[in-house]
């Protein structure tokens, strides 16, 4: 998910919404993300052998309701990766299958608000044997990753705030290389991955499930790794840092029930070892079954 | 509750998924203490590479083991053993692997910490590091294929030729070991050799020392270090006393004196040529009828390092290069040209994992330790196992090296007499699935690399040699299937490597060691 430079669970897993019981609903997201600035450790520099990094996405998405306060969101993405300028073979190729568990722990309306915590759970595994040891054209990290987050959502009329922070482990990388160089030589096929903070800030305007109009400040950032050296290619195990801010849609699409257009526009603001992406995704998604709304919200 | 369950399963998912990671250890972390199988007692007799007599360079006769100094000495050591740490023990432990080894090791993270291309100035050129000031952004030194060929060269030819001497002086002065004048010293590695003085190791890190600091003059400090720490554990180890390590350090800094003298002279600081140079290589190419090759880079880079093919190297003289130079590759006018081209261009458009995973096992491009630093270290796993003395470990080292130097030379005589273009320059879609390396594509580095360094490796670890030739041979096909050669390339190049690592044979049979 970091190669694509922005989470693109659709934002389900970001937002404090929940799908109300035995509802399905299944979408086609697809996205743009490019850059031709990136941070060398802290060096915001541009690479004439790169040109515009440029990289497409395509993604599958469901979210089903197992109950109304627990939902399963799982996703897929084919991406492809290409860079305008450089002699290097652009990559595409199905990336990692994302499936989160999400439960809504508790509700409460107040006199002026109504207040949710959510618990999510998120395992990722790659669904084929992409080269990862191959940035910034590799399309993944070939990392199974699991991650927790804690969320909390306050809705006043139809105006609310979302901020959740999430930790997630990624499981050791094996690269065709038996030897690589970091701040010392390893001799291994294996690749040790700083595990990533992140965090999450969104405030909006939504009317139930399908008018949704938000702001966003997103943060991530890993707990080690280490910088690239002055003129080297990127690697697996860097320190990678962004800021991002951002504005997300969903509206319904007219004469359609359950049908919503949804997208976002995204761009970097800071970061380290990652490019300064800018990001525009769109999708449709349709939600399977009309007589259960979405769970209650003031 | 029902979502409670589900909840719970999903910690137990996630739980498991943690369980995916694991411990990253570095194989040469686990290499086991060297106990020699044979003691290689007659070291001093085998031929050396660039010292006249094993006894070039004077020994100081050792103070007796009676006298009161030696005594002191041997304080020394108990008072280290009785205050040992954890730390001291974990580095006694790591260099008790063989410090011929540990400072090949060393050679190849510096190389990999160095091998970085220049970034370009603001008018387009760029700036060429320079070695009288290495601690200025270009670091020096930019260590390259070539570069780094001859630094392995040096490197294990210095201890290779100080070991010679110290197996020399170690049997004329016979010093026994600290124990066996006090009992009361423990021996906590295994002991190489019953002869300390000079200390051995202490020789070989001196010598290495001494070439590293001439290779990467800006990590003195580091150097120092290192092997501040390699005699350290000499003398926690209960191997030997101080004079032995002083007397060590010094016979190996002044055999390297020797080897440094000669790298300052062999050609390699003008390998980089001038602005002239380059052009008359693209003019000379180009009165030919051929054309000739550009830098893919944006801005285009210098190539790198034309005139390595006059250095000198340890295996064959300039005129021997030139006479053993191979025929053209074919002319870019040429149907078979395009021929090759087609097939270049068949595996950059249909980039298959397997193959993929090869070109990037034998990547070995910027930011690693080269070529040969991966048959260095593919050599060093093996002889591990073999459990030879540290003569023999160096003598070994020093003619695999001796090959894959004069291969550089060879290789890079060819590349610059035949200026010939990569594919890339060729067709637009030849794109590669590894960098692309900034110089001629006639003859492959790699081919000729890999087919010097698996010769030689045939010859000393003969129960491998199917094992070296099946690499070597993959080593040659991946810069193919990378898209980076054309057939020519990798067979000439394979052809020639195989030829000076038969040169290597040939002087292995006659220097007294087998």
């Amino acid at each position: 998910m970091l190669v694509f430079g922005v989470n693109i669970q659709a934002q389900t897993d970001m937002d404090g919404l929940m799908m109300a019981k035995r509802n399905l609903c299944g979408g086609i997201v697809v996205g743009q993300s490019k850059w031709d600035h990136y941070w060398e450790g802290t060096l915001y520099r541009n690479n004439l052998n790169i040109g515009t990094f440029q990289s497409q996405m395509a993604m599958a998405m469901a979210n089903y309701g197992v109950s109304n306060k627990f939902n399963i969101i799982a996703s897929a993405p084919y991406i492809e990766n290409h860079s305008t300028a450089g002699t290097l073979r652009s990559q595409k190729g199905l990336q990692d299958l994302s499936v989160t568990g999400k439960w809504e722990f508790f509700g409460k309306g107040y006199k002026h608000a109504y207040v949710s915590l959510l618990a999510l759970g998120t395992i990722t595994t790659p669904l084929t044997n992409y080269v990862a040891d191959y940035l910034p054209l590799a399309i993944g990290m070939q990392s199974k990753t699991a991650s927790g987050k804690l969320m909390i959502d306050i809705q006043r009329n139809r105006w609310f705030a979302t901020a959740s922070a999430q930790y997630t482990q990624r499981g050791t990388v094996t690269i065709d290389r038996e030897a690589y160089y970091t701040t010392e030589m390893i001799y291994s096929h294996l690749v040790n991955m700083p595990s990533v903070f992140s965090s999450n800030v969104r405030l909006g305007y939504r009317k139930n499930a399908d008018l949704i109009i938000e702001a966003v400040y997103d943060r991530m950032n890993t707990l080690g790794g280490f910088d690239i050296r002055r003129n080297d290619m990127p690697f697996l195990s860097n320190n990678m840092e962004a800021s991002r801010i951002g504005l997300n849609w969903k509206l319904p699409v007219p004469k359609i029930a359950g049908m919503s257009w949804m997208g976002n526009a995204t761009t970097t603001i800071a970061g380290r070892n990652m490019g300064q992406s800018h990001i525009l995704m769109t999708g449709l998604v349709y939600q399977g079954e009309f007589k259960a709304k979405n769970s209650p919200k003031k | 509750m029902k979502s409670l369950k589900i909840m719970g399963a999903v910690m137990v998912a996630v739980a498991l998924y943690i369980g995916c990671k694991t411990e990253v250890v570095s194989e040469n972390s686990v290499f086991p203490a060297l106990e020699p199988l044979n003691a290689d007692t007659n070291a001093g007799t085998w031929k050396p590479i660039l010292l006249s007599k094993p006894d070039e360079f004077a020994v100081n006769n050792p103070i007796a083991v009676t006298s009161a100094d030696y005594k002191l000495e041997l304080l020394e050591i108990k008072s280290r053993q009785n205050n040992i740490t954890d730390e001291e023990r974990d580095m006694m432990n790591y260099w008790s692997a063989g410090v011929v080894l540990r400072w090949n090791e060393i050679m190849r993270e510096l190389v990999a910490k160095y091998n970085l291309p220049p970034y370009q100035n603001p008018d387009g050129t760029y700036p060429i590091p320079s070695a009288a000031n290495p601690l200025a952004y270009p670091f020096f030194p930019f260590a390259n294929p070539p570069y780094a060929a001859r630094a392995y060269a040096y490197l294990s030819g210095a201890q290779y030729d100080a070991l010679v001497a110290a197996y020399h002086y170690k049997s004329k002065f016979r010093r026994p070991r600290p124990a066996k004048t006090d009992p009361s010293i423990k021996q906590l590695i295994p002991m190489t050799s019953d002869f300390v003085y000079p200390c051995e190791e202490a020789v070989a890190a001196g010598a290495s020392a001494a070439i590293l600091t001439l290779m990467f003059p800006g990590e003195q400090e580091f150097i120092q270090t290192k092997l501040t720490e390699c005699t350290s554990a000499r003398i926690l180890a209960g191997g030997n006393t101080r004079s032995d390590i002083d007397a060590g350090v010094a016979l190996g800094k002044a055999v390297a004196g020797k080897f440094i003298a000669r790298a300052r002279t062999d050609g390699a600081g003008k390998a980089v040529g001038t602005p002239t140079d380059w052009q008359f290589l693209k003019d000379r190419t180009e009165a030919r009828g051929e054309i000739a090759w550009l830098s893919q880079e944006t801005p285009a880079r210098p190539p790198m390092l034309p005139l390595f093919g006059k250095v000198m190297s340890f295996l064959m003289d300039t005129t021997e290069v030139i006479n053993s130079r191979p025929a053209p590759p074919p002319s870019t006018n040429s149907a078979e040209f395009k021929k090759e081209l087609e097939e270049v261009l068949w595996f950059s458009q249909h980039p298959d994992r397997d193959r993929m995973k090869v070109v990037h096992f034998w990547s070995d491009g910027a930011g690693t330790y080269a070529p040969p630093g991966h048959w260095n270290d593919i050599a060093c796993e093996d002889f591990v196992k073999q459990r030879w003395s540290e003569a023999r470990w160096a003598r070994n080292l020093a003619l695999l090296n001796s090959s894959m130097f004069t291969a550089a030379v060879c290789c890079w005589d060819a590349k610059y007499y035949y200026f010939n273009p990569r594919p890339s320059q060729m067709h637009p879609d030849c794109k590669t699935l590894t960098g692309l390396p900034n110089f001629p594509a006639f003859t492959s580095g790699h081919s000729t690399f890999s087919g010097a360094a698996a010769a030689f490796l045939s010859h000393v670890v003969p129960n491998q040699a199917s094992k070296y030739m099946s690499m070597a041979d993959e080593a040659s096909k991946s810069r193919l299937w990378g898209a980076l050669h054309y057939r020519s390339d990798i067979e000439v190049g394979m052809a020639m490597g195989l030829a000076i690592g038969g040169k290597a044979v040939d002087r292995a049979k006659t220097d007294g060691a087998e």
